[in-house]
């Protein structure tokens, strides 16, 4: 019975998996990219994990196989956010059908008009680089 | 732990190859990506996916250290990412060559 649940929980994960590697090859630009990568990926490798926990069915394996869930659940969204932080940061160009470009002119409007305060390094970077990409 | 057989057998089988050509494909992306945040990002998912072909081959041979080898992988890929991102962002901002 735990062989089953096992095996169900594994073939999900590695679908989850294929998902994000396919997601990699065929999006767009680097946003897009990232985010199947970081959520698909994530939920591939979580999957796994709990059917290692569920086959060995062993209380140390179990513990280690939550902690390394727990740790994957922590450090993916943080990975994912400075990358595509560097990313937008170095001017990788957006894909040209992105409807909203949330950091793009409209923020600089708004930072001008003191709604938010300026003290960010970043608003440097974008000042002496100019606005980066397609227009919005 | 004993040997597996069954439909654990086949899913775990079926698991490895996949895994297997799905990390071919992302070291496709690493090879196209216009950019260094294309390649940051397909290196992220390469080491999710051996994280997931460790742990599928750790229940195969029943061996549990697989497992602490997947964990320590993660611990390695995220602060290779985390490394270069900031590598990223300084480069562009004028900070590292101060340094160099």
């Amino acid at each position: 019975m735990t062989n089953v649940i096992a095996a169900v929980l594994i073939v999900g994960g590695t679908l989850f998996m294929f998902v994000a590697a396919v997601g990699l090859l065929r999006l767009p630009d680097l946003y897009t990219r990232m985010h199947a990568v970081t959520k698909a990926g994530t939920l591939g490798v979580g999957l796994v994990l709990v059917a290692a926990a569920v086959a060995f069915g062993e209380v140390s394996v179990t513990a280690r196989a939550l902690v390394a869930l727990l740790f994957v659940f922590l450090t993916a969204p943080v990975s994912a956010h400075m990358i595509g932080r560097a990313g937008y940061l170095g001017n990788v160009r957006l894909w040209e059908a992105t409807a909203f470009d949330d950091w793009g002119t409209g923020y600089e409007e708004l930072r001008r008009e003191g709604e938010e305060p300026p003290t960010e390094a970043n608003a440097r970077v974008r000042d002496a680089h100019g606005p980066s990409g397609p227009a919005t | 732990m004993d040997v597996v057989d069954g439909p654990l057998l086949w899913a775990i089988y079926l698991t490895l190859a996949v895994l297997g050509l799905s990390i071919a494909g992302a070291l496709l992306r690493v090879l196209w990506g216009p950019e260094l945040p294309d390649r940051v990002v397909a290196l992220d998912l390469v080491a999710y996916l051996a994280m997931g072909f460790l742990t599928a081959y750790a229940i195969l041979a029943g061996e549990d250290t697989f497992i602490d080898v997947a964990l320590v992988l993660g611990l390695l890929a995220f602060l290779g990412t985390l490394a270069i991102a900031r590598y990223i962002e300084r480069v562009r901002s004028g900070e590292a060559l101060v340094d160099s």
